[in-house]
């Protein structure tokens, strides 16, 4: 299949459109939305660039800790981890668990909000 | 669509005349209202601005109402208008500076559900009060300004207090994990914060008056510092701790990371100020667990938030977003967790 235009043209497309175009004629409620809207479109491009390699390294983080096969999906990984959280059999202390979850929060927050002050405060900590 | 709009010009005028009658009833038969707005914000009780001409005079006046007139309980804990302006009056005895109320209409009257009080000059938004230059001078008092005023709110006399729910921390792990859960989007951070919460609980202290929602958004700062405290929709019984949690919680530093509470103080200035004003003397320490429960409980009302939009309840490209938001509440918990393990 083409890929021409791809997907991040398209969305930066759209988001040209919001930010040039569109917001500028927009007043109040509708205005603050076309802000939310053009947020959204930057996040989902940090998420095409970003995510693949993340979602990599949290499956290989999770199969590390919880001992899996290769075949597990990263959702079935992550409910594990939390049924075994809960039932107080993995906590802060089990080896490489917090530096796992710290890992994969600032690699989420970094396509979330990447301009979040608790993103900036944990990656000036090495975990 | 056409017969909402009908609808709501009708509620406009029935509220213009209502107040009218109220105006001249207080202020004598020359009284006008003048200049009703709806105010934006506020999205469980509708809040409009107003004034009453008399004379010479201009009462500046704001009208909480209950959404249509009618009373509709946000959710089980949201108190109702008419405590809400109990409470008012409670704190202001104390000497917590809040809106002095001038009228209260009970449900079914012309007005429907509401009251009136005084409008307060000064802002509200969390960046302009850290960042603009109108407050320069109130951002190195507020939080002792802030200390003396939970002192106050903590000290009201239970037995004057018109009946509130009760939760302490306890009660509040139980709700929000049940919440949580309902989601079924599991969170490894949010379980290692609940399993860290519950190992943890502090010794319970003896349960006063907690405003629920005390943070920049909803104090009025004026030239000065502390003008007003607003919302209490979320007043409960409870640990006066998690009081002083909540504007310590970094969601509410507004990007101000450094200063622990609001983004514009720190916790020992606010800490000697609530002492001082003859509150209990804490430690910084014993609010790390109520500020880790805040983040928490933030993260899980952004849950809830995007499930209005998942649910289909509101389409909103905003509540969809929100769900976005709930990884920053992740990052805090992690730096809340990381230094106290």
């Amino acid at each position: 299949m083409h890929d021409a235009p791809s997907p991040s043209e398209l969305i930066a497309a759209v988001k040209s459109f919001i930010d040039d175009a569109a917001a500028p004629q927009l007043t109040g409620h509708a205005a603050f939305h076309a802000r939310v809207a053009s947020n959204v479109l930057a996040t989902l491009l940090r998420e095409l660039e970003q995510r693949p390699a993340a979602e990599s390294a949290e499956a290989a983080g999770l199969r590390a800790i919880l001992d899996t096969d290769m075949n597990a999906s990263v959702d079935a990984m992550n409910r594990n981890l939390c049924a075994r959280i809960r039932g107080g059999d993995m906590d802060a202390a089990t080896p490489g668990l917090f530096k796992h979850l710290k890992t994969t929060t600032i690699a989420q927050l970094s396509i979330d909000q990447p301009n979040y002050s608790g993103l900036k405060a944990a990656l000036s900590k090495p975990a | 669509m056409f017969r909402a709009i009908v609808a709501k010009m009708g509620s406009n005028d029935q509220i213009e005349r209502a107040l009218e009658r109220w105006a001249r009833r207080n202020f004598g038969d020359t009284a006008r209202m003048a200049d009703l707005k709806r105010l934006s914000g506020g999205a469980s009780q509708e809040t409009w601005a107003f004034e009453v001409v008399d004379g010479g005079a201009t009462h500046r006046l704001i009208l909480r109402r209950a959404p249509g007139g009618e009373s509709v309980a946000r959710s089980s804990e949201a108190i109702t208008l008419r405590t809400e302006s109990a409470l008012l009056a409670c704190a202001d005895m104390a000497g917590v500076p809040v809106p002095g109320v001038l009228g209260v209409f009970e449900p079914g009257s012309d007005v429907g559900e509401a009251f009136i009080m005084h409008r307060i000059a000064g802002e509200t938004l969390g960046r302009k009060i850290l960042r603009d230059d109108a407050y320069k001078a109130a951002r190195p008092v507020l939080a002792k300004q802030c200390g003396e005023a939970l002192a106050g709110i903590h000290a009201v006399e239970r037995d004057t207090l018109p009946d509130l729910p009760q939760s302490d921390g306890a009660d509040q792990i139980k709700k929000y994990e049940t919440i949580y859960r309902t989601f079924d989007l599991p969170r490894p951070v949010f379980e290692l914060a609940f399993a860290w919460l519950k190992a943890n609980k502090p010794a319970p202290q003896p349960p006063v008056l907690v405003h629920g929602d005390f943070r920049l958004g909803n104090l009025i700062v004026d030239e000065q510092g502390l003008a007003s405290v607003l919302d209490w929709e979320l007043a409960h019984i409870g640990d006066p701790r998690e009081d002083i949690a909540w504007i310590c919680v970094n969601s509410w530093r507004f990007g101000q990371i450094a200063h622990r509470v609001g983004g514009f103080g720190d916790l020992d200035a606010l800490l000697g100020a609530y002492a001082a004003a003859g509150g209990t003397r804490f430690d910084p320490r014993e609010i790390d667990w109520w500020e880790t429960m805040g983040s928490l409980k933030w993260g899980i009302m952004c849950m809830i938030m995007y499930e209005a939009f998942r649910s289909g309840g509101d389409p909103s490209v905003e509540r969809a977003a929100i769900g976005r938001r709930v990884s920053e509440t992740e990052i805090d918990l992690l730096n809340l967790l990381e230094r106290a393990i």
